[in-house]
């Protein structure tokens, strides 16, 4: 086993995690609990594999897939912020529509594998040279991992360190104190579950045009966007625990499935190489790293007293009596 | 509508206006059905106007899931045999949700349930020639226990470290899946291929074909013991929802938990329990299914029933009776829609109907009126 | 007078909620560098006519002017951009924001990037000059409610503000705290700035104020007359609309044998801080026993402690000399514990249930509303039809969703289900707040006549004059500690101990 490329298809994988769990951070900031990342990521994989197959252009998929997502990210919002109908059913039905969706458009993409195009993948001269970090994050990754790179500090100094990052934090907090300084509340709310939509598409394309390229239906994102809500409580609302979380998640995924390549493992006969079957077990462990992430997320924020921001799930109602 | 035409351009007003208001009193008993229904025609139009964009015939499409669905006898016992699973799925969901607890695995459950039902015939637990209805009772019981297992890890999880369970339990159903594999691709598998043997005939849940010869009329029929099973779970639940002590203290939790916390009612204890009947009746599903359709133990033995199960739920109102109603209209649906193209109709037509049922919950919550603008 | 030296005009205005009339075509109208009162009842619509000045409510009729000049908000902001600064009851400050950023919140400046260093010099520059001390960096959450209303004002005040709108801004405060906020009001006006001064206590209207306007369910009674020409009886009458008896009568009832003892309790509150420290008390049979303190001193995670909703972490809590801590809420129950939350929509009430599953909260599993696994539908309905006679609950079914009820009426259910339960010990939070001057009489009549049958209770208020009127003794807690007991009502003695002094250093150094 080469741990160095293990850990550099984890950063891989880990990068779309790291494009849905931010987004839904956005989101959830704002006091809107999307459930429908996984149907949001997989319109956003299917609409890019779509254009790039009939434009052959992968920047261009890379658009319509963050433009679709964002399109129907606003069904939520508008359920949830003008109908103020209960967020968790709303993101539910959100994610059987959109995935119904991606479903029928998607229908006979999967056997345009060849035609098309991928988003480019390249080495940074320079910086592959650091000793184990040059090989794990800048050998040979696809461009969606260096912008995710930079995107990490950018999300976090825009919410933690600017003005709409303020009124964003304001919003998901205290949506009635945001209100009365003519923050506009609504307008918000929309934006950034539209913001979450985008990132979803971002994650979806960047599975299916770059990370594992094809169209494979609902395996195409195999329940990455429920692991990212998951980990947006792991990441306790943080975009650089968010980063942390997700490749640290994308590297125990690799590092388990390749489990099953060597005959031994330090010596010892490894048993997922004699009994195939056995990695059924290794399968699982993704999913149950997940829970574990989120026993430890929650038992931190118990300790330190964070919670989810206070307004999240809540709808606002202006003018209600009793404000 | 003289009025609109008479004002100028620039002076052009919206003619009427429409005032949202909260409702202040209870409204009235028939809104919520009526509100339920419009909402499935309203869902229906909306999904016969995607399949028509799509290229296809959208009248077409239904007619043909009407027919192959509801058409004769023979038709409506397959659609039993759909609604089965339907029906005790979306009775897990009813009773978690009732608690404001999300239990999104019914699926893993169901798959579960299957699990423990195979375990009966093929471990062996039961002898090969036990008599059919000890099989009935105990592949029933298995498919129960491991359901409830099942969903007793997220509802420990929630009650002991807060874990969100709608993503511990939806991960649940991915591990449920490959725990299941493991078995069908190793263990039990038939010669290499992916499923167990044929399980022999006694051990199956009877069928109304087995009634045929004293009554020739349900020659052929494929409505299997698991709808009684379903029935009575219902009716049960029902008891205990709107009738029992236990019944109370999950209508209190799901409202105020505060609230019932502070009547001296034990949430963490609750949690636990609803999430494992929420799990056993999942299980029993997949016990049932496994028994009285599928007669082996192998994968793909799921639709998405335990999703399915979140949608029926929903439209049935959280109400253990209406779920029997639900469940048969879902059953159609997914019956008839398996030979409907593109294939992913079903699952679109699914998420479009839950969309505008949720949406129409707003008229439920609010008087809406619209009157004839006034000129100020 | 004329009208171009009104700072504010609210002509006519009326404002309707689902099933009331907030405001009947009230006018109201404020002077430049005065303060005047709005008076009135709770649910009178004082806080709602201000809600339509500020911006957060649109009126259905009448007409707003600013300086002469017409305006028609329609939101917040444009009101806040025409001068107008509201300070609501429940404080509009982000908890886990920090001070500055609490004040910027909603400004164009600074544009992008939040240059805290330099905005904190600015923030503090302008407390100095109010006279508001308060630290800049300070999360929210971390201040005390006083200095959290000072950030309130020095928002409004940031943003340039000429009118102030407080909205019963001494309910929450220590009577220091509120000579305190007074003397700021009165630099306030000195420096130009005119202030509404949202109120239902006369004695505090008569103090502050130079005019006063009083509204009755939704009706002007009198407008803007001057406060040193009226008498505080007639402002009472004005406000209810019938001759206020300021006293309920309390018989003298021997107290006996003691019910509630506690001891050294210790306990930490939801964000990880102590915030009992060792409380003892007791309370006897027939007794009313006051609990003074501002807000925030632990008198809810106490209330939580006996009634073993919150963890002990040392000392004892005794009932009837049976030992109650840390045990069931349940158990307690049993007991003959019971508690008034303060919050009674949160914690007292499950909102979408009936009147009938809410009265029924904590006996549904005692006979004879239930048998065995049964909870007996006519019998439940039948104790709600009788609760819903006997306490004159007004709502038109017994199957009417809580939420729909009106404050009083929402008490009503709470006291009804928590009295026929016949307590030994009751520990009443907050029991009258928010509701007018009817309902509380008709509460602290309930309580008085509890206290008859021979209950032990433990009256948790910031009200003081509802302490001094209803309770045998009252004790004061600071900060977690009970600062000292007092038997004859002084009321300096307590204000004193509200703000930390312990009684012996008082009885020490004497009343200044």
């Amino acid at each position: 086993m080469n741990f160095i490329l293990i850990l550099a298809s984890g950063v891989a994988t880990g990068t779309v995690l790291l494009y849905a769990t931010v987004g839904e951070i956005f989101s959830e900031r704002s006091g809107i609990l999307n459930l429908g990342v996984e149907g949001m990521m997989l319109i956003g994989a299917m609409s890019a594999y779509k254009t790039a197959a009939a434009t052959g252009n992968a920047w261009l998929g890379l658009l319509v897939a963050m433009l679709a997502a964002g399109l129907i990210s606003q069904i939520h919002a508008f359920i949830t912020i003008t109908l103020q109908a209960d967020q968790v059913i709303s993101g539910l039905a959100l994610n059987f529509l959109a995935t119904g969706i991606s479903l029928v458009l998607g229908e006979g993409l999967t056997s345009l594998r060849d035609v098309v195009p991928h988003l480019p993948k390249f080495s940074i001269p320079g910086l592959t040279q650091i000793p184990w970090l040059g090989g794990i994050f800048f050998y040979n990754q696809s461009i969606m991992v260096y912008i995710g790179f930079l995107f990490i500090p950018l999300a976090w100094y825009f919410i933690n360190r600017t003005r709409p990052g303020m009124h964003l934090r304001a919003v998901g907090e205290y949506p009635a104190a945001a209100d009365t300084l003519g923050i506009r509340v609504y307008l918000l709310r929309y934006l950034y579950v539209f913001v979450g939509g985008l990132l979803a598409g971002l994650a979806g394309a960047t599975i299916s045009l770059s990370i594992s390229p094809g169209w494979f239906g609902g395996l195409t994102t195999a329940g990455q966007g429920w692991i990212a809500i998951g980990l947006v409580i792991f990441a306790q609302w943080n975009p650089v625990r968010a980063a942390f979380g997700g490749f640290t998640f994308g590297a125990l995924r690799r590092l388990v499935l390749d489990l099953q390549g060597p005959a031994t493992i330090l010596g010892l006969a490894n048993p997922f190489y004699y009994n195939v079957n056995y990695g059924f077990f290794l399968k699982m462990l993704p999913y149950i790293f997940t829970v574990v992430f989120l026993v430890i997320g929650s038992r931190e924020a118990n300790r330190k007293r964070i919670g989810s921001p206070a307004a999240l799930g809540l709808p606002y109602i202006r003018g209600q009596r009793g404000l | 509508m003289a009025d609109i035409s008479s004002k100028s351009a620039s002076g052009w007003k919206f003619p009427f206006r429409i005032k949202i208001e909260n409702r202040v009193d209870n409204p009235p008993k028939w809104l919520s059905p009526v509100l339920s229904l419009t909402a499935v025609v309203v869902a229906l139009l909306i999904g016969a106007l995607v399949i028509w964009l799509g290229g296809g015939k959208p009248w077409a499409a239904y007619t043909h899931i009407a027919k192959y669905s509801l058409g004769s006898v023979g038709v409506l016992s397959d659609t039993m045999v759909k609604a089965i699973p339907l029906m005790l799925v979306g009775l897990a969901c009813s009773i978690a949700f009732r608690m404001k607890l999300w239990n999104i695995g019914a699926e893993g459950q169901f798959y579960l349930g299957a699990f423990g039902a195979s375990l009966v015939v093929l471990l062996p637990i039961l002898p090969m020639e036990a008599p059919k209805w000890q099989f009935i009772l105990v592949t029933a019981l298995f498919g129960m226990i491991l359901g409830a297992a099942w969903g007793f890890i997220p509802g420990f999880l929630k009650a002991r470290y807060n874990v969100n369970e709608i993503i511990s339990t939806l991960m649940m159903n991915y591990i449920a899946i490959e725990w299941n594999n493991y078995f069908i691709y190793g263990v039990w598998s038939e010669s290499g291929f992916q499923m167990s043997r044929m399980f022999q005939k006694n051990a199956w849940l009877p069928r109304l074909s087995d009634l045929a010869k004293r009554w020739p009329f349900f020659g052929g029929l494929t409505t299997h013991f698991g709808l009684v099973f379903a029935v009575l779970a219902a009716i049960i639940l029902w008891l205990i929802l709107s009738k029992s002590k236990w019944g109370y203290e999950i209508r209190l939790i799901g409202d105020n938990p505060r609230a019932a916390e502070y009547a001296g009612i034990s949430i963490k204890k609750n949690i636990i329990l609803v999430m494992m009947v929420s799990g056993a009746l999942a299980g029993l599903a997949g016990s049932s299914e496994i028994m009285g359709v599928v007669h082996r133990f192998q994968g793909a033995i799921s639709p998405g029933y335990g999703y399915t199960g979140i949608i029926i739920a929903w439209l049935a109102k959280l109400n253990p009776l209406a779920v029997i109603l639900t469940s048969i209209l879902f059953g159609a649906l997914i019956l008839a829609g398996r030979e409907v193209q593109p294939a992913g109709i079903p699952t679109l037509i699914q998420g479009v109907i839950m969309v505008a049922l949720i949406a129409s919950d707003f008229f439920y919550r609010n008087r809406v009126s619209i009157t004839r603008q006034v000129e100020d | 007078m004329n009208t171009l030296d009104h700072v504010v005009d609210m002509r006519s205005i009326s404002k309707r909620f689902p099933g009331v009339i907030a405001n009947d075509q009230v006018d109201f109208d404020l002077r430049k560098g005065e303060v005047h009162a709005l008076l009135g009842e709770n649910g009178a619509g004082k806080s709602t006519l201000m809600n339509v000045l500020a911006g957060l409510y649109k009126a259905e009729s009448g007409s707003i002017f600013i300086q002469g000049k017409q305006v028609n908000f329609g939101s917040p902001r444009e009101a806040i951009d025409a001068g107008i600064g509201m300070v609501h009851q429940h404080f509009m400050l982000v908890p886990s924001q920090s001070v500055t950023e609490n004040i910027l919140l909603g400004l164009t400046e600074p544009r992008f990037r939040m240059r805290l260093p330099e905005f904190n010099k600015k923030v503090t520059e302008m407390a100095d000059q109010y006279g508001l001390h308060v630290d800049p960096e300070a999360k929210v959450w971390q201040l005390s409610v006083g200095e959290q209303q000072r950030v309130e004002i020095l928002k409004m005040l940031y943003r340039g503000a000429d009118v102030l709108i407080m909205d019963e801004p001494t309910a929450v405060l220590a009577p220091t705290e509120i000579s305190e906020l007074f003397d700021t009001l009165r630099s306030m006006t000195e420096q130009g700035k005119s202030i509404v001064f949202i109120s239902h206590k006369l004695q505090e209207v008569m103090e502050i104020s130079d005019r006063v306007t009083v509204l009755q369910k939704g009706k002007v009674t009198s407008s803007g007359i001057n406060t040193k020409d009226v008498s505080r009886a007639d402002l009472a009458h004005l406000m209810v609309g019938r001759e206020v008896i300021f006293r309920v009568e309390k018989k003298a009832v021997q107290a006996g044998e003691t019910v509630l003892d506690v001891k050294g309790l210790k306990a930490i509150n939801d964000k990880g801080i102590q915030s009992l420290n060792g409380v003892s008390l007791n309370v006897r049979e027939g007794e009313i026993v006051g609990l003074a303190g501002v807000a925030g001193n632990g008198q809810n995670e106490l209330a939580e402690a006996l009634a073993g909703l919150r963890e002990v972490t040392e000392g004892s809590v005794t009932v009837n000399e049976k030992d109650v801590t840390n045990k069931p809420v349940k158990l307690g129950i049993r007991h003959g514990i019971s508690l008034i939350p303060a919050d009674r929509t949160h914690v007292g009430t499950a909102p979408n249930l009936s009147v009938t599953d809410n009265v029924i909260m904590k006996n549904y599993d005692q006979s004879p509303i239930s048998k065995g696994w049964r909870v007996i539908s006519s019998e439940a309905n039948n104790y709600a039809s009788d609760l819903k006679e006997a306490y004159d609950i007004i709502v038109p079914s017994i199957d009417t969703s809580v939420r729909l009820l009106s404050g009083g009426n929402l008490q009503k259910v709470i006291l009804a289900r928590e009295i026929s339960s016949e307590p030994k010990f009751m520990i009443a939070v907050q029991p009258t707040r928010g509701l007018d001057v009817g309902a509380i009489e008709g509460v602290q009549k309930l309580l008085l006549a509890q206290r008859e049958s021979g209950a032990a209770i433990l009256l948790i208020s910031e009200e003081l004059e509802e302490l001094l009127t209803l309770s045998d003794r009252i004790y004061v807690i600071y900060e977690g500690e009970i600062m000292g007991e007092i038997s004859d009502g002084d009321i300096n003695k307590i204000g004193e101990m509200m703000t930390g002094t312990p009684l012996e250093q008082i009885e020490a150094e004497g009343v200044k």
